[in-house]
C-alpha cells in the first residue's frame, strides 16, 4: 500500500519522519538564506512543514502501525535491524509490542497537538524551537522502539538536550534555574544506569563471549552474541559473585535513572520547576512523553533484566508510588500556579502508574500501560488549555481568575472534560487505567490499593477546588470580563485531545487487546529468568560447596 | 427464588440512549450556535426525550410481566438483557475481570426506571415553566436541560447497570450532573461552593464502592468464580458467604465475616450518596441548585440510589448480619437526627432536604431489617410526594421571587390555593395520614423493624422510629402553617403578583399530588389486605419478591401490627398537635415558651455545628499539612534546600578545590562528559 520502501521500514518512517523534515527545513532555511541574502524560510513555512510532518509520522503510525500490528501474536514486530558497529554489539535494532505501539502513537500525536496548541505562542527564534521539537520528537520515539540497550541509552541522553533548550530559551523568568536542575536530576540518574548498563554489559559478554547490547535474539539475523535478556544475573552475592553483579544494585542503578524520570518521589522535585518554566508546548510533551519513558525504562528494562531484585524492590517502590499518589495530591491542593498543581498532580498520576507496574499482575501492569496514555492526554490537554488563558491574561495564579464560565463557556467546557477525566470519572480514559491498576494492586498488594484509592478522594479535592476558583465564582476582575473564548483553532486542539480521552472510556478494548498480550509475555519473560537464575545458582553450588 | 428466564432484548439500549443523545445534541449545539439556540425548542426536546424513556420503560415492564409477547413462565422470574459489547476486560483464567456494557431490566430496576423517567418527565415539565420563571441574565436554559438529560441518563445506567462497574459509572455520572446543576448559577461562590463539597463528600463514599468492588472481586476470584455481573454475583456468592478475615490485633482481634466487610464498603458508597450520617452535610447545601434539582436529584432520585444499590446487593447483605446491623443504626440514627434538625430550620427547602435525609434513614432501617422490598415502596411513595413537596415549594419560590425564608411568607393559602391543597396533600403523606400512600409505607418499615428479633436493639430502633414519625409530623405542619397559614408577612409592594403557577408546572404537581395519594396501593401490606379481604394486596411486593429476597415474618400478629399503628398515628397527631399549637392556634404561647427553648434551639438551628467541625478537625488539618509541612517543609525545604542545593554546594566546593578546570558551568560540555566517559568505558571494555 505505502510502496515497498515504507513497509519494510515503517517504524523508521515514524521515527525519523520529524528528525529528516527538520533538518530538510535547516537546510532550505541555509539555502534560501544564503541566495535571498535573507533570514531564511518564512516562519510560517517553518510552522506548516512541521506540523505536516509531525502529522503525516502519525498518520504513518496510526495507519501503518497500528493497523499492521496483530494483536494476536506475541513478541516484537515490525522488526528492523541494521549492524552499525557490530564488533561492539551496538545496532539499530527497533521493533514494537502492544506497550511501546500505544505509546509510539500517543507521541506522534502529542507533537501534532501540541505544535496546533501553541501555533502562534512562540515568536523568537521559531525556527529553531521548531527545530528542537522535531529533534525532540525522533529521539523519543526512537528510545520507545529501541530493542538495544546502547542505542536507548543514547536517545535517552539525547533527548535531554532539545528538552533542555526548549525550557532554557523558551521558558519563563527562572527557565535557566529550572532547565538546570531539570538537567542534572536526569544526568546524574543517567549516570548510575550507565555504569549498570556497564556491568550487565560485560556480564553478557563474559557468559556469551561477544559483545552484544540487543535486549532480544533478532529473529532471522544472523545471532551476533546472546542477548542481554539471555545474560544470568544472580541475584545474591557470593563468593564469586561481588556485590556490584547482584540483581538487586543493578536494579537499582537503573531504578535510580527511572524514578528520576517518571518522577519518584523523593525525585520529582525538578518537575514542578520543569513545568512552571516550560513554554506550553515544552510542558505537554514533558508531561504528555517524557514522563512516560520513565516507567517505560522499568518495563522494558528493569522489570525483565532483574526480575529478582525487581520482587525484591517491590515493597520500596510500592511505598514511594503510595507516598507519591498521597503526598503529590496534597501538594496539589496548595498550589496557588495552575501550572504548579497540574504538575503535583502529575506526580500522584504518575504515582498510580507506578504502583500498577509494581503490582506484577495482568490488570496492574495493562492498567498502568493505560493509564500512561490517558495522563499523557488528560494532562497534556490541562496544560493546552493552561496554556490558552495564560496567553489571555499573562498569569497563571488561581486567585487572578474566577468567573471564567461567563466571558469564556467553552473554555470553561473544555476545562470541566479535561479536569474530570484527570480525576478519573467512569466513561473517561481515566477511570479504565485507574481501575485495573487498583484491580491489580489489591491483588497483589490489598492495603496498598486501598491507600492508593483515596488518592481518587483527594483527586477530585484538588482538582475540583482549581475548577471552581478558576471558572466559577462572580467574575470581579475586572481583566477577566473582556477576555474572549477560545477560537476554533484552540477548540480544534482541545477538542482532538478530548476525543481519544472519550474513546478510551467508553471503548478501551482495542488498546487492553494489544496491551495486554506483551504485558504477558513480560510476565513470563520475568518467571522464565527467575528460574533460570535459581537453576544457575542451584548449579554453582555444588561446585563451590565441595 | 427459581431460575429466572434470560431474554435479550436490544430496547433497553434505548431507554438510556433517548436522553443521552438529547443531551448531547444539546450541548453540541451549545458549543457552536449558542446564540441562535432557542431555549424553547430545547426545552421541549428534553422533555420529549425523557417522555420516550418513560414510554420505552413502559413496554419494556410490559415484556417483563408477559403483557407483550407471551406468558411469563410459572417456575421463575423473567429477566430482559441488552449486551452491547465488553467494556472493561483484563486478566485471564481464574482472575479474569470482564464487566460489559450490559442492561439488565428486572423486577427491581424496572420499578426504579419507571420511577427516575416517569417522576424524572414530570419534573422536566414543570422546569420548563420554572426556569423561564427564574431566568437570570446568562441564559442558561438550554444548559440546564442539558444537564438534567444528562443526569436522567446516568440514572437509568445506574439502575439498569448487569454489572458493578457500570453501576460504577451511573453512579459517577449522577453524582457529576448533580455537581454542576448544585452549582448552575455559577455566579455565586456559594452555590458553586455547594456543588463541589457535594462531589468531593461522595467521593469519600465512592471510596468505599470502589474497595467494596476491587474486594468483592478478589473474593470470587479466590474461590475461583471471578464476577462483578450482578448475574453471576447472585449465582455465586454462596462460596464465599462462609468465609471470614482475622482483624489485626491492635484492633481487638477476632475474625469478621467477608461478607459483612464487603458490605460495610459498598455502605459507605451508599452513606455518601444517600447523604446519611456522618456523610450528610452535603445535601442542605445542595439546596442551592435551582428547586426543580432539588425535586429530581435531591428528593426523588439521585439520593435514594444507596437504597437502590443496597437491595441490589441483597444477595450479600443477607450473608452479611454485621453489615445489616450497621445499616439500620445508621439509618435509625439518621432519621432521628435529621428529623431534629429540620424542625429548627427557616428556609422552606433546608427543612425538605433534612426531611429528605430522614426518609432516607427510614429506607435504611428497612434494608437493615432485611426488609428490601419495603425499602423499596417506600423509595417509590417519598419519590411521590417528596417531588411534590419540593415541586410545590418551587411554585411559592416562584410566586414571591425567591422568598425563601418561611419567617418571611405566610398566609398564601387564599393566594395559591392549588398550591396549597398540593402540598396539603404531600405534607399528609409523608406523615402517614390513613389511606395515603407514605401511611403504608412507613407503617410497613416501623413493622418490620419491630419484629426484627435477629437485630441488636431492634426495640430502641423502633422507638426512635416512632419519635421521628412525631418530628416528621411536627415539622411538616410547622412548615405548612408558617407558608400557608397565618397572616401575610410578605411586604406589600409584593403581595399583588401572588399566584398559582402557569399551567405546564401545575400539571406535574397535580399528577404527583393524585400519586402522593394513592401510590400507596402498588403495596398495601397483607395486613390490610386480609382487613378488606383482598388476597395478594402487595402486588409490589410480590412483584420485587421475584428477584429481591423476602424473609419469612415470623411471630408477625395482627395485634401487633394493630397496636404499632395505632402508635405512629398517634405520635403523628401529637406532632400536628404541637405544630398546631405553637404555630397555629396559639402564637402567644410560642412566644412564652421561646425563651426556655432558646439554647436548645440555637443548637439545633446551628446544625450542632457539623459543618464547623469538620472544617475544624478535617479540612484545616488538612490544608496545614499540605502547605506547611509537605510543600514548604518537605519539597522546598528538606529536599530541595537541603538535599539538593547541599550537594550542589559540596560538588562545587569540591571542584573548586580540585576539578575547577572541567567545571564550565555550560549543561553541552556535561553532556560531551557523559558521552566521552561513556566512549572511554566502552573503550576500557574491549580492549
Amino acid at each position: 500500500m505505502l510502496g515497498p520502501y515504507v513497509d519494510a521500514y515503517l517504524i523508521s518512517w515514524v521515527v525519523f519522519l520529524p528528525f529528516a523534515s527538520a533538518l530538510g527545513l535547516l537546510l532550505a532555511n541555509l539555502v534560501v538564506g544564503f541566495l535571498l541574502r535573507s533570514n531564511g524560510l518564512p516562519k510560517v513555512v517553518w510552522k506548516v512543514t512541521a506540523m505536516v510532518a509531525s502529522t503525516l509520522s502519525f498518520l504513518a503510525a496510526l495507519l501503518g502501525l497500528w493497523s499492521r500490528f496483530d494483536p494476536e501474536e506475541t513478541g516484537y514486530q515490525l522488526v528492523e535491524r541494521v549492524e552499525w558497529l557490530p564488533e561492539y554489539g551496538i545496532h539499530y535494532f527497533v521493533g514494537v509490542d502492544g506497550i511501546s505501539l500505544v505509546l509510539v502513537l500517543l507521541t506522534t500525536f502529542l507533537v501534532p497537538v501540541a505544535l496546533l496548541a501553541t501555533w502562534n505562542e512562540i515568536d523568537r527564534w521559531l525556527r529553531s524551537y521548531l527545530f528542537f521539537v522535531l529533534a525532540l520528537e525522533t529521539a523519543m520515539l526512537g528510545t520507545f522502539v529501541a530493542l538495544n540497550l546502547f542505542q536507548f541509552y543514547l536517545l535517552w541522553e539525547l533527548m535531554l538536550v532539545p528538552m533542555l533548550f526548549v525550557i532554557g530559551i523558551w521558558g519563563g523568568p527562572r527557565r535557566v534555574q529550572a532547565a538546570t536542575k531539570f538537567f542534572l536530576f536526569t544526568v546524574a540518574g543517567s549516570l548510575l544506569m550507565l555504569v549498570g548498563l556497564v556491568v550487565v554489559y560485560r556480564m553478557n559478554f563474559e557468559q556469551g563471549g561477544a559483545l552484544n547490547f540487543d535486549l532480544v535474539r533478532a529473529v532471522g539475523t544472523a545471532a551476533s552474541g546472546m542477548p542481554l535478556l539471555e545474560t544470568v544475573i544472580p541475584a545474591q552475592a557470593s563468593e564469586t559473585v561481588p556485590w556490584w553483579q547482584t540483581q538487586s544494585w543493578l536494579f537499582g542503578a537503573f531504578a535510580i535513572a527511572f524514578g528520576v524520570k517518571v518522577p519518584l518521589f523523593p525525585l520529582h522535585t525538578w518537575l514542578p520547576d520543569a513545568h512552571v518554566e516550560a513554554p506550553t508546548g515544552g510542558s505537554v510533551i514533558l508531561a504528555g512523553v517524557l514522563l512516560k519513558l520513565g516507567a517505560y525504562g522499568f518495563l522494558r528494562f528493569a522489570l525483565p533484566l532483574f526480575p529478582d531484585a525487581t520482587v525484591e524492590w517491590v515493597p520500596v517502590v510500592v511505598v514511594l508510588s503510595l507516598v507519591g499518589i498521597v503526598y503529590g495530591s496534597l501538594v496539589a491542593m496548595v498550589q496557588r500556579d495552575l501550572k504548579k498543581l497540574v504538575a503535583y498532580s502529575s506526580v500522584a498520576h504518575l504515582g498510580f502508574v507506578m504502583l500498577g507496574i509494581f503490582a506484577l499482575n495482568l490488570h496492574g501492569l495493562t492498567g498502568a500501560v493505560l493509564q500512561m496514555v490517558n495522563h499523557g492526554l488528560a494532562t497534556g490537554a490541562l496544560f493546552v488549555l493552561v496554556g490558552f488563558v495564560y496567553a489571555r491574561r499573562r498569569t497563571r495564579e488561581i486567585a487572578d481568575f474566577g468567573g471564567l464560565a461567563r466571558p469564556m463557556p467553552v473554555f470553561a467546557c473544555l476545562l470541566g472534560v479535561v479536569v474530570m477525566a484527570s480525576i478519573g470519572l467512569p466513561a473517561l480514559g481515566g477511570f479504565v487505567g485507574e481501575f485495573l491498576i487498583l484491580l491489580g494492586a489489591f491483588g497483589a498488594e490489598p492495603w496498598a490499593a486501598v491507600v492508593a484509592t483515596s488518592g481518587v478522594v483527594l483527586a477530585a479535592a484538588y482538582m475540583l477546588w482549581m475548577f471552581r476558583r478558576v471558572v466559577f465564582g462572580p467574575l470581579d476582575k475586572p481583566e477577566n470580563r473582556g477576555l474572549i473564548d477560545l477560537d476554533l483553532r484552540e477548540r480544534v486542539a482541545v477538542g482532538l485531545l478530548i476525543v481519544p480521552i472519550v474513546w478510551i472510556g467508553v471503548h478501551p478494548s482495542p488498546l487492553l487487546r494489544r496491551i495486554e498480550p506483551s504485558v504477558s509475555v513480560l510476565l513470563q519473560e520475568m518467571e522464565l529468568r527467575q528460574s533460570r537464575t535459581a537453576l544457575a545458582a542451584n548449579a554453582s553450588l555444588p561446585e563451590s560447596a565441595p | 427464588m427459581a431460575e429466572a428466564e434470560w431474554i435479550e432484548d436490544g430496547l433497553l439500549r434505548w431507554i438510556v440512549l433517548a436522553p443521552l443523545l438529547s443531551a448531547l445534541g444539546t450541548g453540541v449545539a451549545l458549543g457552536f450556535v449558542r446564540r441562535t439556540l432557542s431555549p424553547a425548542v430545547v426545552a421541549w426536546v428534553s422533555c420529549l426525550a425523557v417522555l420516550a424513556s418513560f414510554a420505552l420503560s413502559g413496554v419494556a415492564f410490559a415484556r417483563l410481566v408477559g403483557l407483550l409477547g407471551g406468558a411469563v413462565p410459572e417456575d421463575g422470574p423473567r429477566v430482559l438483557v441488552d449486551t452491547l459489547y465488553t467494556w472493561v476486560g483484563s486478566g485471564v483464567g481464574s482472575s479474569a475481570f470482564s464487566a460489559d456494557l450490559a442492561f439488565r431490566f428486572d423486577a427491581l430496576s424496572a420499578v426504579m426506571c419507571l420511577v427516575v423517567s416517569g417522576v424524572g418527565f414530570l419534573i422536566h415539565l414543570y422546569s420548563v415553566g420554572y426556569m423561564r420563571a427564574d431566568e437570570r441574565d446568562d441564559g442558561g436554559v438550554p444548559r440546564f436541560f442539558c444537564y438534567l438529560n444528562l443526569f436522567t441518563a446516568a440514572m437509568l445506567v445506574l439502575v439498569l447497570a448487569d454489572n458493578l462497574l457500570l453501576m460504577f459509572l451511573g453512579w459517577e455520572g449522577v453524582g457529576l450532573c448533580s455537581t454542576l446543576l448544585i452549582g448552575f448559577w455559577y455566579g455565586e461562590n456559594a452555590n458553586a461552593y455547594a456543588g463541589a463539597k457535594a462531589f468531593v463528600v461522595n467521593r469519600i463514599g465512592d471510596f468505599g464502592f470502589l474497595v467494596g468492588i476491587v474486594l468483592l472481586f478478589w473474593s470470587m476470584a479466590d474461590a475461583g468464580q471471578p464476577a462483578v455481573s450482578f448475574r453471576a454475583l447472585e449465582a455465586g456468592f454462596a462460596v464465599i458467604a462462609d468465609q471470614s478475615l482475622a482483624i489485626p490485633a491492635w484492633l481487638g482481634g477476632g475474625e469478621i465475616g467477608l461478607p459483612t466487610v464487603i458490605g460495610l464498603c459498598f455502605f459507605l458508597g451508599a452513606v455518601g450518596k444517600s447523604a446519611q450520617l456522618p456523610l450528610y452535610v452535603w445535601l442542605p447545601d445542595a439546596m442551592a441548585g435551582p428547586t426543580p434539582v432539588s425535586a429530581l436529584i435531591h428528593a426523588a432520585t439521585m439520593v435514594t440510589a444507596g437504597v437502590y444499590m443496597t437491595v441490589r446487593m441483597a444477595f450479600l447483605y443477607e450473608a452479611a448480619p454485621g453489615a445489616l446491623l450497621v445499616i439500620a443504626w445508621t439509618g435509625g440514627l439518621t432519621a432521628i437526627f435529621a428529623a431534629l434538625l429540620a424542625t429548627a430550620q427557616d428556609d422552606i427547602k433546608k427543612v425538605l432536604a433534612y426531611s429528605t435525609i430522614s426518609q432516607l434513614g427510614y429506607m435504611f432501617m428497612a434494608v437493615g431489617c432485611g426488609a428490601y422490598t419495603v425499602a423499596i415502596f417506600h423509595l417509590v411513595t417519598h419519590a411521590f410526594f417528596k417531588a411534590l413537596l419540593f415541586l410545590a415549594a418551587g411554585a411559592v419560590i416562584v410566586a414571591t421571587h425567591h422568598q425563601q425564608d418561611m419567617k418571611q411568607l405566610g398566609g398564601l393559602r387564599k393566594r395559591l390555593p392549588i398550591t396549597y391543597v398540593v402540598t396539603l396533600v404531600g405534607v399528609l403523606a409523608i406523615c402517614g395520614f390513613p389511606g395515603f400512600s407514605g401511611f403504608f409505607s412507613k407503617d410497613e418499615i416501623l413493622t418490620a423493624v419491630f419484629f426484627a428479633h435477629e437485630l441488636a436493639g431492634h426495640g430502641v430502633l423502633y422507638w426512635m422510629g416512632v419519635v421521628t414519625a412525631g418530628l416528621t409530623a411536627f415539622y411538616m405542619f410547622r412548615l405548612l402553617f408558617l407558608t400557608f397559614h397565618g397572616r401575610v408577612r410578605l411586604p406589600r409592594g409584593r403581595r399583588g403578583e401572588l399566584d398559582d403557577p402557569e399551567d405546564s408546572m401545575m400539571w406535574p404537581l397535580q399528577v404527583l399530588a393524585v400519586l402522593s395519594l394513592l401510590g400507596g396501593i402498588v403495596g398495601v401490606p397483607q395486613f390490610w389486605g386480609d382487613l378488606m379481604e383482598i388476597a395478594q394486596s402487595d402486588s409490589l411486593g410480590i412483584f420485587l419478591a421475584t428477584v429481591v429476597p423476602v424473609r419469612d415474618p415470623h411471630g408477625m400478629d395482627a395485634i401487633a401490627v394493630a397496636q404499632g399503628v395505632g402508635l405512629i398515628l398517634a405520635a403523628s397527631v401529637a406532632g400536628f398537635g404541637v405544630a398546631y399549637l405553637l404555630y397555629l392556634s396559639r402564637p402567644q404561647l410560642f412566644g412564652r415558651i421561646e425563651p426556655v427553648l432558646a439554647w436548645p434551639r440555637y443548637v439545633v438551628a446551628s446544625r450542632f455545628w457539623v459543618d464547623e467541625l469538620y472544617d475544624l478537625l478535617l479540612v484545616r488539618p488538612l490544608v496545614f499539612l499540605s502547605d506547611r509541612v509537605l510543600y514548604r517543609g518537605i519539597d522546598v525545604f528538606l529536599i530541595d534546600r537541603r538535599l539538593v542545593e547541599g550537594s550542589a554546594v559540596a560538588v562545587r566546593a569540591l571542584a573548586e578545590n580540585a576539578l575547577k578546570h572541567l567545571q564550565s558551568g555550560l549543561a553541552q560540555s556535561y553532556l560531551f562528559m557523559v558521552l566521552a566517559g561513556t566512549v572511554a568505558v566502552l573503550a576500557y571494555l574491549v580492549t
